[in-house]
């Protein structure tokens, strides 16, 4: 029925010297999460009374948040508008985006200063409704069960029928494969809830993101200060999820030797400038309307974070991905994703540090080494369980047998698009 | 999925039936800030303040959990040479500053949390930590606190300040308003009970207004005509008379609005009785549904195509 074929665990060897480098940072960086757990918050990191929050929630929790969105968006395009072509793509992003919330949450304790109190939003006697934290967290928890239990059917799919437990533990082989067979069949029947649910979590919770700051009017500099914020943070994640989802199968296919899916990367690629092109819009629309287009030539850092994050590395992979040309070239549609996802990090941010000026800040912030090496540690880390969890699970489809001439495959099915 | 349509609607309406439980909880549909009236505040006149510090001793020596200092150490001066701010160690400073018209003769401001009326941090904590009391005071309670900092972000006065030192207990620090020990019962703050000039008046929220202006009115040269916290970010319960612009004495220029009125529209806006979230919930599954014919055509028409192939 389709041009891939089924998922399927990847059987390659596992210590190469990519992952003995992730292997590598991950134990540098843990190794400072340890630190910080151990002396503190003030040991770790450049955080001050001035500045609260620094580089581990600007990129591990907004960026994460954000750069996970390849699973909200192909959910939309493979389940909810039935694009069936785009199939191949859904669970290697909806692997990324449950790791991707996972280690938003890992990132968040190591941030946090009662770290052990994360559970307490979920306590109704001290919800707090009108906190736009509270609402990004109860999303952000809420989501994370619902990316667990769609993933739930690659778990059910790979041991059903093969549950073999060793020794004194075989006694639970039946039990456990009926309860599989079990999930299976409900998860089959409701799974439509959770696929729309994630959608509509993960709309709130991606423009309430952007909401957070604008609690802090005096404080932000007006070039990122502004009540369409919400749209902003919102449109932005949905324009970068496929970017991501094309920079995920790129580099996935290089490492396990796989023939690039461009007949799949291409199409998709067609949408990402009409999602892009949204954003920009707004943006520069908003800039009109309230006339900050005169602190584009201040020469602060702001303007200039403004445009290396909007300019170079938004507008123009967004001019970039407008040439058919482009997007069929593994190579330019390659360096395009990578700008715009480059250019989301840095406007996430610019938003959460680099725009946020306190009255009486001494110094500028600017990340420690400890906090770099978290952040570099964490993202080692999820590229390490997501290269295990692909080996035992059946997420990336094999690669084709017979290989269709690929330009002409592209081609075809974006005039079919 | 193998579901008919009957099964579908089933399932949405039964969503829907969850909400309307939820609405209830008017957490999500969120409650109206009031203005407390006849909250409690402090006038706090600059031009009377001489710089001894015995309010800094004072608070340090009520709040029990700030690390003890000596009292002699409150007599050093050289802390005026460099602006301070509040630490999590320290609930309130005095800072000194150049007086213009008469540099023999500098001018001295008290600085603490502000107890605004419509609190930013108060506003932005994830857990209620931080409350806004009836007699005006905003407290805060660690054994909620998750230890996020946005309190400290929402701030507009950069009042909270944070133990980063501490690994595992870490508090955000800010002036109590000697809510427990003191104003709660109807006491005034140590701080002003402490004060040997009669910088600080402690009252009624509207009846230090009325003198604050009464002083202005009276002496015209003493003062710019400006109370500050009446209205700024729609109101503060310490209000500050000066003889200098307020600005030279490090209190930012704001507007009357207060921060939660830019955030606070949009959150229940968008979970109005849950209806925005239910309807993005419906037309997803309205297209989810009716599309599904177009996917069983385009489906033909694939297979068609890898036949040809």
């Amino acid at each position: 029925m389709s041009f891939h074929e089924t998922p399927t665990p990847i059987d390659k060897r596992f210590f190469t010297t990519g992952v003995k480098v992730l292997i590598a940072l991950m134990i540098a960086g843990l190794s400072f999460g340890l630190y910080r757990m151990i002396f503190g918050l003030g040991s770790t990191t450049n955080l001050t009374d001035q500045y609260p929050w620094g580089m581990w929630i600007g990129v591990d929790v907004a960026s994460g948040v954000a750069l996970a969105a390849g699973g909200f968006t192909t959910a939309f395009l493979a389940h909810i508008i039935h694009r069936e072509h785009f199939h191949a793509i859904v669970r290697p992003a909806l692997l990324t985006a449950m790791l991707g919330y996972t280690f938003v949450g890992i990132g968040l304790m190591f941030d946090l200063g009662r770290w052990y109190n994360i559970w307490h939003p979920a306590l109704p006697m001290m919800w707090q409704g009108n906190s736009v934290l509270f609402e990004v967290g109860m999303c952000v928890m809420v989501y994370l069960t619902v990316l667990y239990i769609e993933f739930l059917p690659v778990v059910t799919e790979r041991f059903i029928g093969q549950v073999n437990l060793p020794g004194m533990f075989s006694f639970f082989n039946e039990p456990i494969d009926r309860l599989l067979s079990f999930l299976d069949n409900i998860l089959g029947k409701v799974m439509f809830v959770f696929v729309i649910a994630g959608v509509v979590l993960s709309c709130l919770h991606q423009s309430s993101l952007g909401t957070l700051m604008l609690i802090s009017p005096y404080k932000m500099h007006p070039l990122y200060w502004s009540l369409l914020s919400p749209l902003f943070f919102l449109s932005s994640a949905i324009a970068v999820g496929y970017p991501m989802v094309i920079f995920e199968s790129m580099i996935a296919s290089k490492s396990f030797g796989h023939k690039t899916e461009m007949d799949i990367l291409t199409p998709l690629a067609k949408f990402i400038p009409y999602l892009l092109g949204i954003y920009i819009v707004l943006k520069i629309g908003d800039m009109i309307y309230r006339g900050t287009y005169v602190y584009l030539f201040e020469g602060s850092t702001q303007s200039r974070m403004f445009w290396l994050e909007f300019g170079l590395l938004t507008v123009v992979p967004f001019l970039m991905l407008l040439s058919s040309r482009v997007r069929s070239s593994a190579g330019w549609l390659f360096s395009a994703a990578s700008m715009y996802i480059l250019g989301v990090l840095l406007n996430r941010c610019a938003v959460f540090f680099v725009a946020y000026q306190s009255p009486f800040a001494e110094k500028a912030y600017f990340p420690a080494i400890g906090e770099f090496a978290l952040t570099i540690g964490l993202i080692a880390t999820l590229m390490l369980v997501y290269r295990v969890f692909v080996s035992i699970l059946p997420v990336i489809p094999a690669p084709e047998r017979e290989a269709v001439s690929n330009s002409n495959a592209s081609t075809r099915i974006e005039k079919a698009i | 999925m193998g579901i008919n349509r009957r099964d579908f609607i089933k399932q949405l309406a039964g969503i829907g039936g969850i909400a309307l439980f939820a609405k209830d909880a008017n957490v999500w549909a969120g409650e109206q800030t009031t203005t407390l009236r006849d909250s409690l505040g402090v006038l706090v006149d600059t031009t009377l303040c001489v710089g001894c510090r015995s309010c800094e001793k004072a608070c340090n020596q009520i709040n029990q959990e700030l690390p003890r200092k000596t009292p002699q150490s409150f007599n050093d001066n050289s802390v005026f040479d460099k602006r301070r701010r509040m630490t999590a160690d320290s609930y309130t400073v005095v800072n000194r500053y150049n007086n213009p018209g008469n540099s023999g003769n500098p001018v001295y401001v008290k600085f603490q949390c502000m107890h605004c009326a419509d609190p930013a941090c108060v506003s932005a904590c994830i857990v209620g930590a931080l409350t806004k009391e009836s007699n005006g005071a905003v407290k805060y309670d660690p054994w909620k606190c998750i230890g996020c900092r946005y309190c400290m972000v929402a701030c507009p006065f950069q009042v909270p300040a944070y133990e980063y030192n501490n690994a595992t207990t870490p508090q955000v620090g800010k002036c109590t308003f000697c809510f427990e020990k003191r104003t709660s019962k109807g006491k005034a703050p140590a701080c002003v009970q402490a004060c040997p000039m009669e910088v600080m008046t402690f009252g009624k929220k509207r009846e230090l207004i009325k003198i604050a202006k009464k002083r202005i009115e009276k002496y015209p040269d003493r003062y710019i005509p400006h109370l500050y916290g009446e209205h700024e970010l729609g109101g503060t319960s310490w209000l500050y008379l000066s003889s200098l612009s307020f600005e030279k004495i490090d209190f930012p220029k704001f507007g009357y609005i207060s921060p939660p009125s830019y955030t606070e529209p949009i959150q229940h806006a968008i979970f109005k009785h849950f209806i925005p979230p239910l309807t993005l919930f419906a037309v997803l599954g309205g297209f989810m549904w009716f599309l599904r014919q177009r996917k069983t055509e385009s489906k033909s028409v694939l297979n068609e195509e890898g036949q040809e192939k």
